[in-house]
Order: C-alpha cells, then sequence, then structure tokens
C-alpha cells in the first residue's frame, strides 16, 4: 500500500494559488500540498509554469516588479504570500538550485561559506566542518578537497552544479527548491545529481521542475502535471506513470503531446 | 560544380569585396599614421628634455636655463590621486544603484541621463563651474578646486563603466545570491560586484587616463604654481596648465620642458591604458 498524501505531514500548502507576469495569468488556482522529506516533482511542457510554481515556494518572484502571487502558500502554517513575510529569512530556510550552475566568483571554500556567514557566526574550525560535511553531502567532497582555495569556475559543469547543491545544503534549509537541476549537464553528471537527490531527501524536503520524464520517475515520490498554468493532475509518482487518471496527464507521459 | 553557379554574379561580389577591404585598408592606415605622426613628432622633440633634472627640478623663472618638472608631476599626482580617491567610491556606488537598486526607476533613467550629458560636456564647462562654486566665493586658486573639477569629469566615466560591467553580470548569479537569503547590499557588494571586479578596474584606470591629461578644468581651479608646494588648498602646479603656458612661451628651455611634459603625459597614460587592457583580458579569459 503507498503513502498517501494524507497520511503524510507537509512542509508546504498551495491554495488557490493564482500568479501573474503583469497581466498574464500564469498560474491558475494551483491547490497541491509538498509533503515533508519527499521528492516532488514538477512536469508539464514548456511554459506550463511548473518553474514559476517553484519561483513562488522561495518569493523569488518578488525580485521583480510586475510579478505577483494570490491566493496562500502555507510554510508549516505560515503563509509565505503575507507582506510581513522577511524574504531572506524565507529564502534561508527554502534553498534553490538552477537550471545553469552558477558558482559565485570566489574559491570553492568562500562559495560554501557565503551563504553560512550570513546567518551563523562561527569560528574557522567549525567553518572548515561545516564546508567538508556540505560538500561530502553533495558528493563533492573528494573532487575538491585538495583544492578548496581554487576559484569555483575552475571546476567543470557537473561539479559547479554540485557545488552549488553544496551551497543550498550548507546553509541547512528545510526545503530545497531544484530548478531543472540537470539539463545543463552530461549523463554521468546527471546521475550523480540523481543519486545526491535520493540521498538528501532523508534530511529535506524537495521540490524539483524537470522536463526529463524518467527523471521524474526515478526520482520522485510525488509528481505534479502541469499545463497552461494549471495542474492537471497531482498524485503519488507510481500512480501518475502507470495509472493516469486525466487522459491528459496519459497523453504528455506516454509522449503523445508534449 | 553547382547547378545554378553564375559566374558573373561570383567575380562581382568577389570584386567589390576588394574593392570594400582596401578602402577599409587605407582609412585604418590613415589613422594609424596620424597617430604614430604625433607620437613621432612627440618623442623627437621631448626625447631631448627626458633627464633627472626633469623629476628633480622645479620648473625654470622665465629666461633662465636649466630647471625641470618635478612640481608640476607632483602637483599632478596629487590632484589626479585625491580625484580618484572621491570619484571611485562615488562612481561605483552610483553604478550599484543603476543597477542593483533603481534600474527602471524615474531616479535612475534622470541620472543616466544627466551622466550622459556630463559626459559630453565640454571640460571647459565644468571648470568654469569650478571657479564659480569653489574659486569665486573663496577668492584663491587651490588645488583641491583642481582636484574638484576633475572629479566631475571622472565621476560619469567610472559610473558607466560600472554599470555596463554589472549588466554584463547574468541575472543568474544574483538569484542565486538571494536564493540563499542573502540581503540586497550583500548581494551587490560581494557577488555582483565581485564579478564585475575587472570590468570595473578598468573602468577606473580609464578614468584616470582621461584626467590626467585634462588641461581645461584646471586653467581656472588649481592655476599654476612656479614653486614646489603640496599644500592643497593653495593654487598647484601641474602638467597639463605648465605645458599650454611653457609651449605658447618665447623661451627657447620652457618649450624644451612643455615637450617633455607632453610626452611624460602620454607615456603615463599609455601606460595606464595597457594595465586596462591586461585587467580586461583577465576577465575575458576568467
Amino acid at each position: 500500500m503507498p503513502e498517501t498524501l494524507t497520511e503524510l505531514k507537509n512542509a508546504i500548502e498551495v491554495r488557490n494559488l493564482d500568479f501573474y507576469y503583469g497581466n498574464f495569468r500564469g498560474l491558475k488556482e494551483v491547490t497541491m500540498n509538498i509533503a515533508e522529506r519527499k521528492v516532488t516533482a514538477f512536469i508539464g511542457p514548456s511554459g506550463c509554469g511548473k518553474s514559476t510554481l517553484l519561483r513562488t515556494l522561495n518569493r523569488m518572484y518578488s525580485l521583480y516588479p510586475g510579478q505577483r502571487a494570490e491566493g496562500e502558500i502555507n510554510f508549516y502554517g505560515t503563509n509565505i504570500l503575507d507582506k510581513q513575510q522577511d524574504l531572506n529569512l524565507l529564502r534561508a530556510r527554502i534553498g534553490m538550485v538552477f537550471q545553469k550552475p552558477t558558482p559565485f566568483p570566489m574559491t570553492i571554500y568562500e562559495n560554501i561559506a557565503f551563504g553560512v556567514r550570513l546567518y551563523e557566526s562561527m569560528n574557522k574550525v567549525d567553518m572548515d566542518e561545516r564546508v567538508e560535511w556540505a560538500l561530502t553531502k553533495a558528493a563533492l567532497w573528494n573532487e575538491v578537497k585538495d583544492k578548496l582555495g581554487q576559484n569555483g569556475l575552475s571546476l567543470s559543469g557537473g561539479q559547479q552544479q554540485r557545488l552549488c547543491i553544496a551551497r543550498s545544503v550548507a546553509v541547512k534549509p528545510s526545503v530545497l527548491l531544484l530548478d531543472e537541476p540537470t539539463s545543463a549537464l552530461d549523463p554521468i553528471s546527471t546521475g550523480k545529481v540523481e543519486e545526491l537527490i535520493n540521498e538528501l531527501k532523508k534530511d529535506y524536503t524537495i521540490a524539483i521542475v524537470t522536463h526529463n520524464m524518467q527523471q521524474a520517475a526515478r526520482c520522485s515520490d510525488f509528481t505534479a502535471y502541469m499545463y497552461l498554468g494549471e495542474l492537471i493532475e497531482f498524485g503519488a509518482t507510481e500512480q501518475i506513470f502507470f495509472k493516469p487518471k486525466r487522459t491528459e496527464t496519459e497523453d504528455y507521459i506516454t509522449g503523445r503531446f508534449g | 560544380m553547382l547547378t545554378n553557379f553564375n559566374q558573373q554574379l561570383y567575380a562581382r561580389r568577389r570584386r567589390s569585396n576588394t574593392q570594400g577591404l582596401f578602402l577599409s585598408m587605407c582609412s585604418m592606415a590613415l589613422g594609424l599614421s596620424v597617430l604614430l605622426w604625433i607620437l613621432f613628432v612627440l618623442f623627437s622633440n621631448g626625447l631631448a628634455a627626458l633627464d633627472w633634472n626633469i623629476l628633480t627640478k622645479d620648473t625654470p623663472a622665465p629666461g633662465s636655463e636649466g630647471g625641470g618638472l618635478r612640481n608640476a608631476i607632483i602637483g599632478s599626482l596629487m590632484m589626479v590621486g585625491l580625484s580618484v580617491l572621491v570619484s571611485t567610491p562615488v562612481g561605483i556606488l552610483a553604478g550599484v544603484y543603476l543597477t542593483e537598486y533603481g534600474d527602471q526607476s524615474k531616479t535612475a533613467e534622470l541620472t543616466r541621463f544627466v551622466t550622459d550629458i556630463m559626459l559630453s560636456a565640454p571640460s571647459i564647462v565644468l571648470g568654469l563651474f569650478v571657479y564659480a562654486i569653489a574659486v569665486a566665493t573663496l577668492g584663491r586658486f587651490s588645488g583641491y578646486a583642481g582636484s574638484l573639477a576633475l572629479s566631475l569629469i571622472a565621476i560619469p566615466v567610472v559610473m558607466r563603466t560600472t554599470e555596463n560591467m554589472l549588466r554584463l553580470v547574468p541575472g543568474s548569479l544574483r538569484e542565486a545570491a538571494f536564493a540563499l537569503g542573502a540581503p540586497r547590499w550583500k548581494v551587490s557588494t560581494l557577488v555582483t560586484l565581485r564579478a564585475a571586479k575587472s570590468g570595473v578596474i578598468t573602468g577606473l584606470l580609464l578614468a584616470v587616463a582621461r584626467i590626467s591629461g585634462e588641461t581645461a578644468p584646471l586653467l581656472f581651479t588649481a592655476l599654476n604654481n612656479q614653486f614646489y608646494s603640496t599644500d592643497m588648498s593653495r593654487p598647484m602646479a601641474n602638467l597639463p596648465v605648465v605645458i599650454f603656458q611653457f609651449a605658447m612661451s618665447p623661451y627657447d628651455n620652457w618649450i624644451r620642458l612643455a615637450w617633455g611634459g607632453a610626452l611624460l603625459v602620454t607615456l603615463a597614460v599609455l601606460v595606464i591604458n595597457i594595465l586596462a587592457r591586461v585587467f580586461f583580458r583577465e576577465k575575458v579569459s576568467a
């Protein structure tokens, strides 16, 4: 008997979420739950709103005037769409990894320490430990332990992306948002990142946007299929992939559409 | 052979290609030869004046022999130095404001517009402005006034290059820093400004190169001083004005020194430009 949504604790509850880019309505009445310590995948054709949804979860859209969200997103009981929400604190608790690797123009060590220093003050020994811990979590430690002083940009693409994951993990958020984290990577690096996702979900709640259906099937516990800003179907990944309730979902998954 | 190959058309295109190439080579040669000519004249007249004295002796009295440009060199270094100290923070912070904070706002648009005017304003106008506010009111010419006038020229240059370089930093890098919960000022200073560092330094160097040869703004601000002085609240000797006065004088010794000074300024600007290129190349290869 697979776990059902109701038995799990929800980290994030999205209720009647509408999103606007100026006058364009990018999300329509989205309601869904993101379960704690599970991987939730968002799939759907380009422009369906899956990245938009992900970017509402850490209020990334607030950087851009003209973009706004209506509805409710409850993060452990607090509505993060509230005007009073401290965005920096929110983003420290809900981390994000992007499509393209974005190492900061500083050393590998500093890339990790940067985020940690924002909210914690610790001595050198503790920081060293934290950096090693984060890099180990991201399965990168063995490759970089002898060159922590090198610029983050000197790493390969796959390593850079794992550095970015380590950077997000290092601040110990409770949720990790992954926006197509492997679309710029080769298959071997992709495999490593996917293994990493399976490893990380023991401690973190993960939401991942992906264009790769196999990836969603391999990595996620729950899958949301979106189309034109609407959440078409949401359920356990197994059910979405093997017994989709809606024909639209089935068409997309079997490749007849999209 | 291609089936629809038109031999005539192809020949015509080759011909116009050759003509176009020839014309652009000619204009290149014209531009370059003028530059080389300037350098040749400068070196042939200036090299004779370049000796140890030019660095150790002060400007000579009219009609006297010997002397050097020490007071003018020190004065120029001090005024340019102070103006760099002023315009670096102002220009960089303003550039940061334009990209990271203001961006589309009315204030930012107005600032950009004013900066564009400042960039193209004749430097003599800026000199007159400083004369009116800092020299006429206080009743004396001073090195500070000269520095202020030079800063007015340097600030827009630094500001605009900083802005342009920050714009080249991909938005994804900013988002990544924000996504860690970094406040905006940390994102701007520790991430974006650092990513644009070499470009910003290049801009600074170009601003220094620009102001180190400016004469007009110093004519009515720093004026000149025949003696060695490091008191910036008094009139100050400086290379451009000394060159201007000495070159127009009837004394052979002064004319010789003017050429020497011109060569010194040119060499300094050349070195700064080369440094700027080196910095920028590092950025591109990084």
